[in-house]
Order: structure tokens, then C-alpha cells, then sequence
């Protein structure tokens, strides 16, 4: 009954995650849920590196990615902390200007 | 005493005499406004230029004469050319005379020998011409232009004579021209508010030009090369031209210049094409055989004759085929001589004056008196002269017939023309005309020192008669003679100097005893043209009847001139009231003069010297004849054995069956014969006889009133209105040449304006439809072209600019669904 994980699993949920990061950026009018969804995109983008460099999930050698994964996994996370404290620096200012966080306001940079 | 070398002395002297004039005319050419307020300082600053001239001039004359005649080169042009000819053997020969090498490459030395023959026997001690090379100019392929000197006995005497009456002009004109040093107002001009025109006068300037005129003629003697000869030409017609036009307000005066101007640019062109035959036949312009840039020796054009001539002659005694006047031995062209001889005649008939274009000097009057003694009467218009004398030896003996015949025309149309104008200094301008025809006649016939010798005295005695009217003319306001009369009761010193002047060019003198300085030099002519006419009757009886009647006429004529001015009654009481003498600045140079007239044929006391003997002495052999006479011995005519033995005769036309001439074979007596007491006695006495009926008959008419001149006007009416109308020379070519040029012109400016504007006109008309074209074409497809893009550009911008909301969502949104459109593209293996 009980099929083994696969590195298809895997995958599903990243797509999951990420699908619902987009959703998130897209229909989010709050400079904070969209901050949210962007952590959702990273993180299922992540979960695919973790996966493609278990030593258990790599039955394939073509599929092989190694310890390589999770190091790109750790930048990643770095890199979200890093986009984090800027945008919600951004979010901050912008609340002090406007008095407000929809980014739908904030479209001074129309063309 | 230091030894001089005379040969340095005298070129350093002459050059000095020559450049010292300049030197004045530079400063007046930047001063003379300036000097002309401080008084005559201008007229000083030339007569002194002028004064140096004359005493370094003297001062060579004096060298000349003392060097005597064995000099430095004693055995003259021939001796150069034993000299060159001697180099001619040498391997390095030099490039510049191709022309002779045929005497090198001659296989039998023949030629050689001749030549070395020319040394020993060229007897006659000559005084060789002092050369020298200031600068080279340029050189071309053989031919080169330098500025040279070349000083022999006629450049000295030159030199002296013109320095001499030059400097008697400038004090004459310190006077003369004393009116122009404050502002003038000219009678003869209408100012354009009527009345005289009123002028600033021009006192320096006139110095300035007559400085100017000094070196170019100084220059113009000095000149060793002919192209340096032609270039002082040229100057001294320069400075004619000015000085005619000086009253440059009076159209009559700017006509006169420019009809002497154009009238001496025609004779000049043949003296152009003169040069060029020269350069073609002899390879060379310089005179003398002048030391190139390396000091070594180049022939001149009289050596390179004399080679071509020996080669000739040669040719011609080895029965060498020699054609009618072609080319023949060693590339000698009788034809490119003949033409060569003539142009540089032609320009000598332009600047002496002769027939036919005799017909700008008297107009030249027009210029101020001064001008007229000392360019249109004895220095300038003696160019001429000056220069058939220089060029003398290389004419060949048709050409010297042709230059006596020309003489002879002139020499009558200037006498019978004067005889019956009014116009004291035209009758003066005729004379002229007549005293330079015979000179070229005792040239052509000849004569070498005697026509030289008419040359300095008429210099001096005609320079008198001009500078003697210019006083009366100064004293009564007008050139016409019928307005004067017993004008010596008022003005003693001009009537007793002019009647000096009158004796002078009438030839007065007791044959075998004295004489004033006409009679000596007219004498010599005479007897030239009379030994000439012995030997050559056809043609010399009319020469010497012709000089003989001139001779009487121009007796007539002085003495016309003289007794309507200075004798009889007053026949304007007006103008005889107040008459005067002129002041003593000009009076001290008529004394001068009439003194030289006087003296100027006289031996120095104490001693043979005389003007006539340093001529003599310096006498050049004609090339021909003295290859005539040496190298073909067996031709002349038992006749002339005599001649033939006194070392140089001139039985050149014996040579005529071999060279093939097209005219007459022509004589040419040497001089030294006329001066036989056969020849000079009678010819003596001929000419007293002429000049004193001439004499007599003007005494008769004009001083004691026996024959009414209008009775003799109406006895032949024609003739007096042929002559009162200049022989209808100035209609002749009004209608000849004037007219039909200034036919041309109007018919050129037609075909100009027709054709050639017209022409130019659809040109332009045509280059602008095209340019509105090419401008429709611009705006409605090019720049529409270029528009249109540019619009489109613009509109696509826009477009564009929708894209850009500033929505993040948007942007977010977009970034997806491009990347989910890539991500299906690149899946379905696009």
C-alpha cells in the first residue's frame, strides 16, 4: 500500500510551494503577504535542491547532483534573509510615506 | 705707384654709377611726398645720385683710356675665340655650345687649324671688352640668363654721356619743374566743377621717375647678356611711359603714352622673336664669352658666330652642298641669322624711332621738357641705336642694307615733316626721327664709329635744343612758334646757347679745319654712305642723295625753327611783354651743353685723343666679312685686292654664289677707308654746300623775310598738306590698324555677348531647373523617407509605454506567464 517516496514527491511539493508563492505575489495587495509569497517561490525552489542531492533519491546518476544541492539550498536561504531585511526596509519607508502598504499605490515607476 | 688692375676698377666703378640712381629711387619711391615739403630735397637727393653717376663714370672713361689699346685682351673677340676654341679640345667639353662640337669632332683637324689661324691673324690691336658675372638668374637646358657685365669702349662712352646729360637734365629740371612743388592747377584740364583742375603737385615723383630712368639706361649699356638688355628695355620703356603720361590728367597726355607704349610693344615683339632665332642658332644670349659659376670660359653669341661662320666657310670651300638659305654644314641656318638679326632690328625700329613706327615720339612731347631732352632725344630713343651698334659685328650684310634703308626713309620723313610744323618741340621730335635715321644709316652703310659717334654728339647738341625750348617755352606759355619772334632781345642766354645747338646738328664747320661737334660726326656719316656708294651704285646713290638732301633740310629747318622763335618781330605782344629769362639754374646747364656741342668732336689739346679715335680704335669687324675675307681669299674681286691686304676687308658679298643669299650680293666698305682724303674731301665740301643752301634758303625766307612762306605753300599746295599731315601716317594707321582692331573688339564683344553669355546664361538657367528637381526630389522622397521612420519609431515608443504600468503584480504576474510560456516552448522541443 504504502508506495516509497520518489524524488517526484519532491518535486510536486516544490511546484506546490511555488505555485502557491506566485499566487500569493500576484494576488496579494499587502507589501507584506507579497513578501510572503516570495519566501513561498524561494523555499519551493530550495525544497527541489535538497531533494536532488539525497544520496537515498539519487537511484539515477543523471540526476545526480550531490553535495552541491545542498549548498545551493544554504545560498538560497541567505539570500532570502538578505532580500527579507531590504524589502521589508522598503515596506517600512513606504508605510511612513504613504501611510499604507498596497502595493497597488505604489505605481510611481509607470512609464 | 700701385699697379691698378683695370679690369676690376672699372666694372666696380660702372656698377656703382649704375646702382647709385637706384639707390635714390628707392628712397623717393617711399619719400617723395614727404621731401616734396621740404622743398627741392627730392630734386637734390637725384641730382646728386646722378652727379656720382657722372664722376664715376668719368672716372672710368679715365681708366678706359689710360688701359689703352693693348690691354688686359688685346687681340679682341677673335683672340676669345682662340682661346675657347683651344678649350674646345679638352675632353671635358662643356655642355652649353653643342652647336660648335662639330669643330671637335671634325676627323681631319682642319677646323682646328683655322681656328688657331683666327689667333695669329686677327692683326688689329683691339682693347678687348672687361666681362664679369654678377648672378646667375637661370638656366634652363643650354641656355642660361644671368645678369653679366660686358664693358668695351661704347659701353663707357655710354655710360659717360648718359650720366653726363642726365645730370644737366635733373639741374635743369630743379627749375623747370619748380611749379610742381606746390599745388598745381592745370589749364589744359577741365576739374569736374569747372574751371582748372587744381592738383597736388608732383616734384619728387618726377624725380623719382627720372632716377629710376637713369639706372635702367645705365643698366640697359652695362648689360653683357641680351635678355638683361631686353629687361632694361622694357624699364626704360617703363619709365618713358610715365613720364610722357606725367600730366596724367590730360587725356592727350595718357593717349601719347599709351600710343608710345603699344607702338614699342610691336617693335619689342620682334625683337622677342629675335632673341628666340638667336637662342636657336647660337645656343646663348651673353655677348661676351663670360666665365660661368666654375670661372671657366663660355662662348658668347659673337664667338659662337664666328665658329659657325668658320664651319660655313669651310664647308663651303670643301664644296660642301650648302642650300638657298637652309641649313647647311655644321647646323648653320643663314635663315634663323637673317631673322635673328632683323628682330633684334625690329626692336631697335620700335625704341629708335625709325620708319614705320616712327610715329609715338613725336606724340612723347606731351611729356614734360626735360623728359623730352633727355629720354625722347638722347638717351632712350639712342637705345636703339646703342644696341645695333653693340650687336654691330653679328649682323649679317643683307640685314645691315635693310637697317640703312630704314634709316634713309626715317631720316627724310623726319626732315620734310619738320620742315612745316608749328610746334617747337615737334619740330625738335622730327629732328630726333631724322638724327636717329642717320645714325642707323651710318650704321647700316658701315659706319660703326661714325654713327656711335652722331649718337653721343646729337646727345649732347639735341638735349641743348630741348632743354632750350623747354626755356621758352617756360618763358611764353605755349609750344607754338607763330606766337613767338625777337624773343633774344628777352632771353639772350637760351637764343645764343639754341643757336649753338643749331650750328651743331646742322653740321656747321670748315671742311679740312674746325667744326662745331655735328659736323665731324654728320662728315663721318656722309663719307661712309658715300664709299658705300661707290661700291655699290644701284643702291648707295640714292642713300647718299637722300642724306646729302637731309642734311640741307635739316639746316633749313633749325634755322626756321631758330629765326620764328628768337629773330623778326614780336607777332604776340602779349606774350612777348612778358616773356623772361629763366633763372640761372637752368641756364648754367644750356651753357654746359652748348659748350660739349661744341667741343665734343675736338681732339683733347696735346694729344690724338678724340671721341671719333677711341671709337675708331674700339671698331668692330663684321663676322661675316672677316670670314669673308680670311677664309675664302680667292673670291673677292680683283678690284679690291688693295683692301683685301689691309688685313680686314669687308668683300663679304664675294661670298654670296657659295652661301646662297636670296638678295644682291651687299658690300660693306670698312670704315677705315672713308676717312681717306678722296672720300672725306669731296663729302666735306658736298655736305657744307647742303647744309649752307639749307642755311641760306631759311635765312632768306624766315630771317630776312625775301620769300613769303605762304607764296611757297600756295606754289604746292598738295605737298604742303602731305607734310602738315605727317605723311598721313597716324590716318594710315588709324585706318590699317586701329580701326579694324577696335572693329574686332566690338565685333568680339558682340559674338561675346551672343554667344558666350547667352551661352553661359541657359547654362546657369539649366543648373538651377535641375537644382529644383533634385530639391522636389529631396523633400518629397528622401526627407519623407527619413521622416516616416522616424515616426514610426515614435509611435511604437508609445505603444510601448502602456506596458510599463508601475503595477508589481502586473509585473509579477508577466514574469510568470513568460517564464510558464517559455518553460511550454522549450518542453514541445521548440
Amino acid at each position: 500500500m504504502f508506495h516509497p517516496i520518489t524524488l517526484a514527491h519532491y518535486f510536486v511539493v516544490g511546484a506546490v510551494l511555488f505555485t502557491c508563492g506566485v499566487l500569493c505575489m500576484v494576488l496579494k495587495r499587502n507589501a507584506l503577504g507579497v513578501l510572503m509569497g516570495v519566501e513561498l517561490v524561494l523555499n519551493g525552489a530550495n525544497l527541489n535542491w535538497i531533494a536532488l542531492s539525497n544520496p537515498a533519491l539519487r537511484s539515477d546518476p543523471a540526476w545526480a547532483v550531490g553535495l552541491d544541492g545542498q549548498l545551493m539550498a544554504l545560498f538560497v536561504i541567505v539570500l532570502a534573509a538578505g532580500e527579507a531585511a531590504v524589502a521589508l526596509a522598503i515596506a517600512l519607508n513606504y508605510y511612513r510615506l504613504y501611510l499604507s502598504v498596497d502595493v497597488d499605490q505604489a505605481n510611481q515607476l509607470k512609464g | 705707384m700701385p699697379e691698378i688692375d683695370v679690369s676690376k676698377t672699372i666694372p666696380m666703378l660702372l656698377i656703382w654709377a649704375w646702382l647709385l640712381p637706384l639707390g635714390a629711387f628707392g628712397v623717393l619711391l617711399f619719400f617723395a611726398p614727404w621731401l616734396d615739403r621740404r622743398g627741392r630735397a627730392a630734386g637734390w637727393l637725384a641730382t646728386g645720385a646722378v652727379a656720382g653717376s657722372f664722376l664715376l663714370s668719368l672716372l672710368a672713361l679715365g681708366f678706359w683710356v689710360a688701359k689703352g689699346p693693348t690691354g688686359a685682351e688685346p687681340a679682341g673677340h677673335s683672340g676669345q675665340t682662340a682661346g675657347v676654341s683651344s678649350q674646345t679640345r679638352a675632353p671635358s667639353e662643356n655642355p652649353t655650345r653643342p652647336i660648335t662640337d662639330h669643330t671637335v669632332h671634325q676627323p681631319d683637324g682642319r677646323l682646328e687649324s683655322i681656328a688657331e689661324r683666327a689667333s695669329h691673324q686677327s692683326g688689329l690691336a683691339r682693347p678687348g671688352p672687361i666681362v664679369g658675372r654678377l648672378f646667375s638668374w637661370a638656366r634652363f637646358g643650354r641656355y642660361e640668363i644671368s645678369l653679366t657685365y660686358y664693358i668695351d669702349t661704347l659701353t663707357v662712352l655710354m655710360c659717360m654721356m648718359v650720366s653726363l646729360v642726365a645730370l644737366c637734365i635733373h639741374i635743369y629740371s630743379l627749375g623747370y619743374m619748380a611749379e610742381e612743388l606746390h599745388e598745381v592747377s592745370d589749364p589744359l584740364v577741365q576739374a569736374a566743377g569747372g574751371g582748372p583742375l587744381r592738383r597736388p603737385g608732383r616734384f619728387g615723383r618726377f624725380f623719382q621717375y627720372l632716377s629710376l630712368f637713369v639706372f635702367s639706361m645705365l643698366g640697359l649699356v652695362l648689360a653683357g647678356h641680351l635678355v638683361m638688355i631686353f629687361m632694361f628695355w622694357e624699364l626704360v620703356g617703363l619709365c618713358s611711359y610715365f613720364l610722357i603720361g606725367f600730366y596724367r590728367e590730360r587725356p592727350s597726355a595718357q593717349a601719347a603714352a599709351m600710343k608710345a607704349f603699344v607702338v614699342n610693344r610691336v617693335g619689342d615683339m620682334g625683337f622677342l622673336v629675335g632673341l628666340m632665332a638667336l637662342g636657336g642658332l647660337v645656343g646663348t644670349w651673353s655677348l661676351g664669352d663670360m666665365p660661368d659659376s666654375l670661372g671657366q670660359p663660355v662662348a658668347g653669341v659673337f664667338t659662337q658666330l664666328h665658329e659657325l661662320l668658320v664651319g660655313q666657310s669651310a664647308a663651303a670651300e670643301g664644296s660642301l652642298p650648302s642650300g638657298l638659305g637652309m641649313p647647311s654644314g655644321g647646323g648653320f641656318s643663314r635663315t634663323l641669322w637673317i631673322l635673328a638679326a632683323v628682330g633684334i632690328f625690329c626692336g631697335c625700329v620700335g625704341k629708335s624711332a625709325q620708319f614705320p613706327l616712327h610715329v609715338w615720339l613725336p606724340d612723347a612731347m606731351e611729356g614734360p621738357t626735360p623728359v623730352s631732352a633727355l629720354i625722347h632725344a638722347a638717351t632712350m630713343v639712342a637705345a636703339g641705336v646703342y644696341l645695333v651698334g653693340r650687336f654691330y659685328p653679328a649682323f649679317p650684310p643683307e640685314v645691315l642694307l635693310v637697317i640703312a634703308v630704314v634709316g634713309t626713309i626715317t631720316l627724310l620723313i623726319g626732315a620734310t615733316i619738320a620742315l612745316v610744323a608749328t610746334d617747337i618741340k615737334r619740330v625738335l621730335a622730327y629732328s630726333t626721327i631724322s638724327q636717329l635715321g642717320y645714325m642707323m644709316l651710318g650704321l647700316g652703310v658701315g659706319g660703326w664709329a661714325a654713327g656711335l659717334l652722331h649718337l653721343v654728339t646729337h646727345a649732347f647738341f639735341k638735349a641743348l635744343l630741348f632743354l632750350c625750348s623747354g626755356s621758352v617755352i617756360h618763358a611764353v606759355g605755349t609750344n607754338e612758334m607763330p606766337q613767338m619772334g625777337a624773343l633774344r632781345r628777352k632771353m639772350p642766354w637760351t637764343a645764343w646757347t639754341m643757336l649753338v645747338g643749331c650750328l651743331a646738328i646742322a653740321g656747321a664747320g670748315l671742311p679740312g679745319l674746325v667744326g662745331l661737334s655735328g659736323f665731324y660726326s654728320k662728315e663721318a656719316i656722309l663719307a661712309q654712305v658715300y664709299l658705300f656708294c661707290r661700291e655699290q651704285p644701284a643702291v648707295g646713290g640714292w642713300l647718299f642723295a637722300a642724306a646729302l638732301a637731309g642734311a640741307g633740310l635739316t639746316a633749313f629747318y633749325m634755322f626756321r625753327l631758330w629765326y620764328m622763335t628768337f629773330a623778326g618781330p614780336p607777332k604776340d605782344e602779349h606774350i612777348f611783354h612778358h616773356a623772361h629769362e629763366s633763372p640761372p639754374v637752368m641756364v648754367g646747364p644750356l651753357v654746359v651743353l652748348a659748350g660739349l656741342a661744341i667741343v665734343a668732336g675736338w681732339r683733347v689739346p696735346g694729344t690724338s685723343l678724340s671721341l671719333q679715335q677711341l671709337l675708331d680704335r674700339d671698331r668692330p669687324v663684321l663676322l661675316a666679312a672677316e670670314n669673308a675675307a680670311r677664309y675664302l681669299p680667292g673670291v673677292g674681286q680683283p678690284g679690291d685686292r688693295t683692301s683685301a691686304e689691309s688685313g680686314t676687308s669687308a668683300e663679304y658679298g664675294k661670298m654670296q654664289p657659295l652661301a646662297g643669299s636670296p638678295v644682291w650680293p651687299v658690300v660693306i666698305p670698312e670704315e677705315h677707308r672713308s676717312h681717306d682724303p678722296g672720300v672725306a674731301g669731296p663729302v666735306g665740301w658736298m655736305a657744307f654746300a647742303a647744309a649752307l643752301a639749307g642755311f641760306l634758303l631759311a635765312t632768306a625766307i624766315y630771317g630776312m623775310r625775301k620769300l613769303a612762306p605762304e607764296r611757297i605753300v600756295q606754289a604746292a599746295p598738295a605737298v604742303y598738306t602731305f607734310l602738315k599731315n605727317k605723311w598721313y601716317f597716324d590716318q594710315l594707321y588709324e585706318a590699317a590698324f586701329v580701326r579694324p582692331v577696335l572693329r574686332l573688339a566690338d565685333g568680339t564683344v558682340d559674338v561675346d555677348r551672343q554667344v558666350l553669355d547667352r551661352t553661359a546664361d541657359g547654362m546657369a538657367r539649366g543648373l538651377i531647373r535641375l537644382a529644383r528637381m533634385e530639391d522636389w526630389l529631396d523633400r518629397r522622397w528622401v526627407d519623407a523617407l527619413f521622416n516616416r521612420s522616424a515616426e514610426a519609431a515614435y509611435r511604437l515608443g508609445l505603444g510601448l509605454r502602456r506596458l510599463q504600468t508601475g503595477e508589481l503584480r502586473q509585473y509579477v504576474l508577466w514574469a510568470v506567464l513568460g517564464a510558464v510560456a517559455i518553460f511550454v516552448l522549450v518542453s514541445l522541443g521548440w
